[in-house]
């Protein structure tokens, strides 16, 4: 009787480590609250800075944002050439970097920014050309001076800076990088 | 001869952008994202300070005053998503995910997504969670995984800068070029932003990266 009792004991005993054990499980899983979460209803969507806005047409501009990468090319290019004459006037030729129209507006209407993993970031520092985007790149700049600037940079001189060079407040040189709010 | 062609060039700009479309990086760039926690600033990716590293920035609802930025918050309902193609093909091999939830901003991946394209399932569990920063913190709160991601989230100085109100002067046909020295429309504004350090050595590339910055919401 005594033993019977013991293993009654025994077994609730079992019983409830197993179910702490589940339980435990359970718990380990549902720890982080958006695993599995769908978010499916498109909003935003930039590569480089300016594109949506410069040369994607006020039509365009919504279906833009949900036009993913890799079909933009095709969707994009005939379209911002045509944009890009008419900033120029019908005079574009090329730019500092030697691009054709059709060139330059196939490599903007894939926007997605271009980023090397083995040497320095930069929009254009002189040197290197898109392989990052840091805070400090005066991305503005840079763009003027490959819409306007023709091939030498010297066309439209006075359309080819904006002549803001640097942001309102000093960047952080650790992370977070960016300055605090005003 | 070359002061026709830049009125030529000045009334094209006035053409195309007229009718206060505003030109700035991607803030406010198409109605349906406008004033919206959906709405994109920015995309930055740069070298770490430790160069071993990579920086994704994602900047959302930007143009805020001091004042807007003190109840500003992030959206649980939106996730603000770097996809990262690491095979020259534009198509996303990795994802880092950002989801809000109660006061933190958690850091998926990177991984590689569910899907592909435009909608996006929350994959695993989180990387690293980081409290959001308060506007009023003295010093930014950050968090940092046990694989060395290191993860930001919070208002800050939109890092942004522009003659925006200048150009307006040339796209509305009442100036021909720009001042010089500029004024930076974007100084004293804020944006909501996510800054998230990866090493390298979790991007899987050969060189190479294409980045762009997704945002989506819950149905």
């Amino acid at each position: 009787m005594k033993k019977n009792i013991l293993y009654t004991i025994a077994g609730l005993c079992a019983m409830v480590f197993i179910f702490s054990a589940c339980h435990k499980d359970k718990r380990v899983t549902t720890t982080d609250p958006n695993t599995g979460e769908v978010f499916s209803a498109p909003g935003d969507q930039v590569g480089r800075p300016g594109i949506a806005t410069v040369f994607v047409s006020a039509a365009d501009k919504d279906n833009f944002n949900v036009t993913i990468p890799s079909v933009m090319g095709a969707a994009y290019q005939a379209k911002f050439q045509t944009q890009l004459q008419a900033y120029n006037g019908g005079l574009y030729t090329t730019n500092l970097l030697g691009l054709s129209a059709a060139a330059f507006t196939g490599v903007l209407a894939t926007d997605v920014l271009n980023v090397s993993t083995t040497g320095p970031t930069t929009y254009y520092d002189g040197t290197n050309v898109l392989t990052g985007r840091k805070l400090d790149d005066d991305v503005i700049d840079v763009s003027l001076i490959l819409i306007f600037g023709g091939p030498a940079a010297t066309s439209n001189p006075t359309l080819t800076s904006d002549h803001v060079d640097h942001n309102d407040k000093a960047f952080l040189t650790s992370f977070p990088y960016e300055a605090s709010p005003w | 001869m070359k002061k026709t062609k830049l009125i030529i060039a000045a009334a094209s700009v006035a053409l195309l952008l007229g009718g206060g479309i505003l030109w700035a990086s991607d803030h406010a760039d198409a109605p349906n994202v406008k004033g919206k926690s959906t709405d994109i600033t920015d995309l930055y990716v740069f070298q770490g300070q430790n160069t071993d590293n990579m920086v994704f920035v994602g900047n959302v609802q930007g143009l805020m005053s001091p004042t807007t930025t003190k109840t500003a918050s992030f959206d649980e309902n939106t996730m603000i998503e770097f996809k990262i193609d690491n095979t020259g093909d534009n198509v996303e091999d990795l994802v880092i995910q950002c989801v809000y939830k109660g006061g933190k901003m958690y850091i998926y991946g990177p991984v590689k997504p569910a899907s592909t394209g435009l909608s996006s399932t929350v994959v695993g569990t989180a990387s690293v969670v980081v409290p959001v920063t308060p506007y009023t913190a003295s010093a930014p709160v950050i968090a940092t995984s046990s694989t060395g991601i290191k993860a930001f989230a919070g208002p800050r100085d939109d890092p942004f800068f522009f003659d925006l109100d200048q150009f307006h002067k040339i796209t509305g046909g009442t100036a021909t070029g720009f001042n010089s020295p500029g004024t930076d429309t974007f100084a004293g504004t804020n944006v909501m932003s996510v800054v998230v350090e990866v090493p390298k050595s979790l991007l899987n590339s050969t060189g190479k990266l294409n980045v762009w910055l997704q945002t989506k919401q819950k149905n």
